[in-house]
């Protein structure tokens, strides 16, 4: 590992929160309703379950595949573990956390099988994998919705916990939730697997060139496995969080999140080539991606026009990232 | 990109060919015998020859996206923003007389805005994938997404109900006593098959995709090749709309979404390579008209729309399986 080469790295995320900052600048001139704290907070609490979901699939795009079945099996995991709770009556945090990110991994290894045996372009399978998933919810097991009275005490209790509570002028308080802490501690994890692991660097090297890489001595198919089952983990996981943030399981949520999730990773600099991409570059693409979506309407832009600023922002994100890919291969 | 090369030597078309035609004949005599009374009606048939046509038109335009090793996920916006566009024209000329009752040469315009609204969709997704150098993937699915939100912001959300007669005649009416989707169908797909197979700009594209470097030694001129390629599609696409919003009578920004992966799984179905370079409109035809009978099949056996999604997805899988493991016994 070079110095060159970290601090250039170094230099790429710089300037994404370069970016950030002057955006966020420019938004608080337009409404300086936009610094208050409560506003804040709740950046900081829409960032979660996007940015647990970006931490997969920047990993798969690290090794240069793209995934767009994360959201159908978020909510077929976390569907499933709260009618499994409700109807074992179980009342615990821990277990069903774990059963949702095990089913989501699970999942995840049908892709990988499928991306690894037959040698598949990820996003057909995942086309694939995502209609199926989603089907069978719907079709065989429901689609009725278990709002607030059904959902388990436990669940909602555990993402109500806040961090830091601040009073209001209005008399009520505004608060921080602790789930951005789970969503830090993920992200560190996968930091420090990506960086300092040999399986981490796998997945670089996969993405670099599948060839090479194999010829260095990686285990591929370990590798590609490993990608997908994380992928497939951390989306169900996200899936069972955000049901417990928002208090009601809904089969057919998350339609469409792929798109925001993928643009998110890409605007934090990971390229589709794969090999490139950092998780505080992620963090920060989240973070912007759910700033200009919640900013639109602090703004007062009509809201039928966030369609159209997410497919800018994923066409400008991209085209930079190709042109520093190109400029980096010449 | 490399991982999938070798699946370019695995698919043997025309083993192909005679492949899905046996599986026609298969999902054909397998529903007649589950629901013999409702699925041999006359009138099942016909509801297929209409419904079809705008399916095989979005996955004849996949393919062509997938013979330069593409592809191309605003397909569905294209033909939806295409659709509303003129349904918006056409409510601006029809204050007084009613939009029914349009006049032919304002339902040409129509036509012709519809159409251009898919030349410059794909004009757009081909200069994003040749000059910017974006992949199709993340391309397409950007400007998907600007065209349906773009579609969401003239509509505000809600449906354009209402089409001139003459509009709704391409999707409903009849010549000869043909479905008029149906002529549409098998001229457009006529149409394509000759320029792929019989034209030098066909036999470049199929190039292109099977061997860039060669391509571009040959002196081929890949980018203004590629370009033209997604403007084909992106017409394709706007054709299926104009079918599409005539046979519904109605646009909206979120019409026809499932369609997406169906095109998809019968341009990989009907043979085409997604890593480029093979592809036919014969197969895609004969693949089109297989899932419709299946799908069709399922409808009648009361199968919910879910399962059936459920039922396309494996497929699809299916589909990739068998054409690995056809490959590796035939290597």
């Amino acid at each position: 590992m070079t110095g060159n080469k970290m601090a250039w790295l170094r230099k790429s995320e710089v300037v994404i929160a370069g970016i950030l900052l002057l955006a966020m600048i420019l938004i608080g001139l337009v409404n300086p309703a936009f610094w208050q704290l409560d506003n804040l907070f709740g950046l900081l609490r829409s960032n979660v379950i996007i940015g647990i979901m970006a931490l997969g699939v920047l990993l798969i795009m690290i090794s240069g595949g793209i995934d767009v079945s994360f959201p159908a099996f978020a909510v077929a995991a976390m569907y499933l573990t709260i009618k499994g709770m409700l109807y074992f009556d179980y009342n615990g945090v821990v277990l069903p956390f774990v059963a949702a990110a095990t089913m989501g991994a699970l999942l995840g290894c049908l892709n990988a099988f499928f991306v690894y045996k037959f040698r598949m372009i990820p996003l057909i399978v995942t086309l694939g994998t995502a209609s199926m998933v989603r089907g069978f919810l719907l079709g065989v097991v429901g689609t009725s919705i278990i709002n607030i009275n059904k959902m388990p005490d436990v669940l909602i209790d555990f993402a109500k916990t806040d961090i830091i509570t601040l009073p209001q002028t209005d008399g009520g308080t505004s608060g921080l939730t602790a789930m951005v802490l789970v969503y830090f501690v993920l992200a560190a994890l996968l930091h420090f697997v990506l960086r300092h692991t040999m399986i981490g660097r796998g997945v670089y090297a996969l993405g670099g060139d599948a060839e090479a890489a194999s010829r260095a001595g990686f285990d591929l198919r370990k590798v590609i496995f490993f990608i997908y089952c994380v992928a497939g983990a951390l989306a169900g996981f996200a899936g069972l969080l955000h049901s417990s943030m928002i208090w009601l399981a809904n089969p057919r949520d998350f339609v469409g999140l792929e798109l925001d999730v993928i643009a998110a990773v890409v605007l934090g600099g990971a390229s589709i080539f794969g090999g490139r991409g950092s998780v505080i570059g992620t963090m920060l693409g989240v973070f912007m991606l759910v700033m200009v979506k919640n900013s639109l309407i602090i703004m007062k832009i009509d809201t039928t026009w966030q369609r159209v600023a997410v497919g800018v922002i994923i066409v400008i994100a991209t085209a930079i990232t190709a042109w520093r890919d190109n400029r980096a291969k010449a | 990109m490399k991982f999938s090369l070798d699946l370019r030597r695995l698919i043997n078309q025309d083993n192909n060919i005679v492949q899905l035609i046996v599986m026609t004949i298969l999902i054909f005599a397998i529903m007649t015998v589950l629901s013999p009374d409702k699925f041999l009606r006359y009138y099942n048939f016909e509801s297929i020859a209409y419904i079809f046509p705008e399916l095989g038109l979005l996955s004849i335009a996949m393919m062509i996206a997938m013979l330069t090793g593409g592809i191309d996920l605003s397909v569905i916006g294209i033909a939806n923003l295409s659709g509303i566009l003129a349904g918006i024209l056409f409510k601006k000329f029809s204050d007084e007389t009613g939009v029914a009752d349009t006049g032919l040469s304002v339902v040409m315009l129509g036509a012709i805005i519809a159409l251009g609204t898919g030349l410059v969709a794909g004009a757009l997704n081909g200069l994003l994938i040749t000059k910017a150098r974006i992949t199709p993937i993340l391309a397409t699915l950007g400007t998907g997404q600007v065209f349906t939100g773009l579609a969401i912001v003239f509509t505000g959300g809600p449906a354009i109900v209402g089409f001139p007669d003459a509009w709704a005649f391409v999707g409903n009416g009849r010549i000869f006593g043909l479905p008029t989707p149906l002529v549409l169908f098998v001229v457009i797909a006529a149409l394509i098959a000759f320029i792929l197979t019989r034209t030098t700009f066909g036999m470049n594209l199929m190039l292109i995709g099977t061997n860039p470097k060669a391509a571009l030694f040959a002196g081929l001129k890949r980018e203004r090749m590629v370009i033209y390629s997604y403007m084909m599609t992106g017409v394709l696409a706007s054709v299926a709309g104009i079918i599409l919003s005539g046979r519904t009578n109605a646009a909206k920004s979120d019409y026809g979404t499932s369609y997406l992966l169906q095109a998809v799984l019968i341009a990989v179905l009907g043979g085409t390579n997604p890593a480029g370079g093979r592809g036919t409109v014969l197969g895609i035809s004969i693949a089109v008209i297989a899932l419709m009978l299946l799908s069709s099949g399922f409808q009648i056996l009361r199968f919910s729309n879910h399962l059936i999604d459920l039922i396309w997805g494996a497929f699809l899988l299916l589909v990739i399986a068998l054409n690995a493991y056809q490959g590796r016994s035939s290597r």
